[in-house]
């Protein structure tokens, strides 16, 4: 297994520290790394498709999940906030001809920049007022896209070039594919890192007594806007990542809703947990696959306007059968499986 | 008695009002280096009032705080960490969803220099920085002997353990002056002879014992103590401040407050 065995004892802090401590999690990684690195040579363009939508969801929603599930800071405006990336690297490449590769970063940059000032409001309210807050972004935000018609294309929309190195162009599904889980793992890596010092550490603290975090010597002003930064940040690469992706930028990809369904996948997959953000975009996606999938099977045996209204219907179920049998999300599953083999076949409480 | 004492914190003719209700009325105290000096008075005297005032959750309409000399009356409950003043809640106020190391580690924040580039990066910088502040975390986890439960969450901690790893993360701030709000509230016995005994481990300074971890080793030297136990506080402070409907009634030493009429006035009400 990945697993660290009990009798697999600490002998140093930085080994406790850790993720990767056994050799067999070590082939587990490399096993990951070369399936992602071979399967563009066997899949489908349509399992491509899927995989490379999947991994700019993961980016998203390690974002949101840092802002959300970590810091506390609920927010339903993180499609706002990939609008921001998208359409600062397509303004970028197309009108001013900039490379994707100096784009990207200023996509983010000013998706972080964008969070910070709509996460003002967080300072002064929090929970439910916040969240009507982050929906007010949302709106700006597409807002502000369809008046400024001469740079943004307005409702129309704007082409957008492939990303390049010299004369290679990202333009086939595999080589999408590799730019974006190249993206993917460094995105989970810093996501992986933030969480588990200093910054991680004072978000969870704000999240849970902000009071006492406070009085703990954490500046809260200071990282409930790193939060709303560094998630948003996040947002600005996955946006980048979907408008280059389609070529075309254009309001109707990042609706209102796409906001709603990754905070369910934060919730499917556990809040506050980096796995976790990875299980729920992935489950939450290929539910969506699935429910193409039985969809029209469905619409002729039953209703044909039961297939619209499938993927909906289905989502919005498996995010209320989480919040009420398995509020934790699939990381806590996760979690019990890991215990059950690492104590495998004495199952008694270890110390450590 | 031992006004050579040098003073750490003195709190000057506070008044505090929350509408009409006042909760603090010109309340002067002063809290010395070597000293363990204890707040009593019965409930709803002003004694929490006061810690939140000591540590800027409340804003005094009048007085002023000084801590070494310094005015700190309205300054933020953060900045106040940094110069020095921690404590412990009354009601346990630890953060509920991370372990016992990481709810320490997290109270190390201030003396920490990462930022989020280097956390993302995490190797060189942020790692070492990471261990040297888990081994000053861990020194003070085997001091208040909770390692059994370091890498639990605390919310799953009975009431007790939690007690003790909020002590555990008010002494991770390395603090000159430590205000534990009822430290041994719900306890039973045996619970509070272990809490008096770290007390007075804090307050005495382990020495050679944790020759590395200054908080432990030297001591924290000035400590507030609000406790409802009376037999507890008698042995515990070197010198006690009676607050009554939020004034300060009496000042002294045990031996002294004992035998103060007003304060077992206070206590037992009227005599006639």
């Amino acid at each position: 297994m990945t697993l660290r065995l009990a009798h697999n004892l600490k002998s140093a802090y930085a080994l406790d520290m850790a993720f990767i401590r056994t050799r067999q999690q070590w082939g587990w990684l490399l096993g990951l790394l070369v399936v992602l690195v071979v399967l563009p040579l066997f899949a489908s363009d349509q399992i491509l498709t899927v995989l490379t939508i999947i991994g700019i969801a993961i980016i998203s929603v390690h974002g949101l999940n840092i802002l959300t599930g970590y810091c506390g800071q609920i927010s339903i405006g993180h499609v706002g906030f990939m609008a921001v990336g998208g359409y600062t690297s397509a303004i970028l490449t197309a009108k001013l001809g900039w490379s994707f590769w100096a784009a990207l970063p200023v996509a983010a940059l000013a998706a972080g920049v964008a969070g910070l000032i709509f996460g003002l409001p967080s300072l002064k309210i929090k929970g439910f007022y916040l969240i009507m807050a982050t929906i007010a972004a949302h709106f700006i935000i597409i807002w502000l896209v369809l008046q400024f018609r001469t740079i943004t294309g307005g409702p129309d929309g704007m082409p957008v070039p492939k990303p390049a190195i010299g004369s290679f162009v990202f333009k086939t599904k595999a080589s999408y594919f590799y730019l974006v889980m190249a993206i993917t793992l460094l995105a989970t890596f810093f996501a992986t890192n933030i969480v588990r010092t200093r910054a991680g550490r004072a978000f969870v603290a704000i999240r849970d007594n902000d009071l006492a975090a406070e009085v703990m010597g954490i500046r809260l002003w200071s990282y409930k806007l790193q939060a709303f930064f560094v998630g948003c940040v996040y947002a600005g690469v996955a946006g980048a990542l979907v408008v280059h992706y389609f070529a075309f930028a254009s309001v109707d990809q990042f609706p209102f809703m796409d906001s709603v369904w990754y905070l369910g996948m934060l919730i499917v997959g556990g809040m506050g947990s980096t796995v976790g953000a990875i299980f729920g975009a992935v489950s939450l996606k290929l539910l969506d696959e699935a429910v193409t999938i039985v969809g029209p099977i469905l619409s002729a045996a039953v209703a044909p306007q039961a297939a619209a209204a499938l993927a909906l219907f289905m989502r919005g179920l498996v995010i209320a059968v989480f919040l009420i049998f398995e509020p934790r999300g699939l990381a806590h599953g996760w979690e019990l499986i890991k215990a059950y083999f690492r104590l495998w076949p004495f199952s008694f409480e270890d110390a450590d | 008695m031992e006004t050579d004492r040098r003073v750490r914190l003195r709190i000057d003719r506070l008044t505090l009002n929350f509408g009409g209700v006042r909760a603090l009325s010109d309340v002067s105290l002063e809290i010395r280096d070597h000293e363990i000096l204890a707040i009593i008075g019965p409930n709803g005297a002003g004694k929490t009032a006061l810690l939140n005032c000591i540590n800027g959750f409340y804003k005094p309409q009048r007085g002023e705080i000084y801590f070494d000399g310094r005015k700190i009356t309205r300054l933020r409950p953060d900045r106040l960490a940094k110069l020095g003043i921690a404590r412990t809640f009354q009601n346990i106020a630890l953060y509920a969803g991370l372990s016992t190391q990481n709810n320490l580690m997290a109270a190390r924040h201030m003396l920490m220099r990462q930022n989020l580039l280097t956390s993302a990066l995490f190797f060189g910088w942020a790692r070492a920085e990471e261990i040297e502040h888990r081994q000053t975390v861990e020194e003070i986890i085997d001091f208040l002997e909770i390692a059994p439960v370091r890498k639990k969450i605390v919310g799953v901690l009975p009431y007790g353990l939690r007690k003790r790893v909020e002590l555990g993360r008010a002494l991770a701030l390395e603090p000159k002056v430590l205000l534990l709000d009822e430290p041994m509230a719900g306890m039973n016995l045996e619970e509070k002879e272990d809490i008096a005994r770290f007390i007075l481990d804090i307050f005495e300074g382990q020495g050679a014992t944790y020759p590395d971890t200054p908080v432990l080793r030297d001591g924290v030297r000035s400590i507030v103590l609000v406790e409802h136990d009376m037999g507890v506080v008698m042995d515990l402070a070197d010198r006690i401040v009676v607050l009554d409907f939020g004034q300060k009634i009496a000042e002294g030493t045990p031996a002294e407050i004992k035998t103060n009429p007003q304060v077992i006035r206070a206590y037992l009400g009227k005599e006639n």
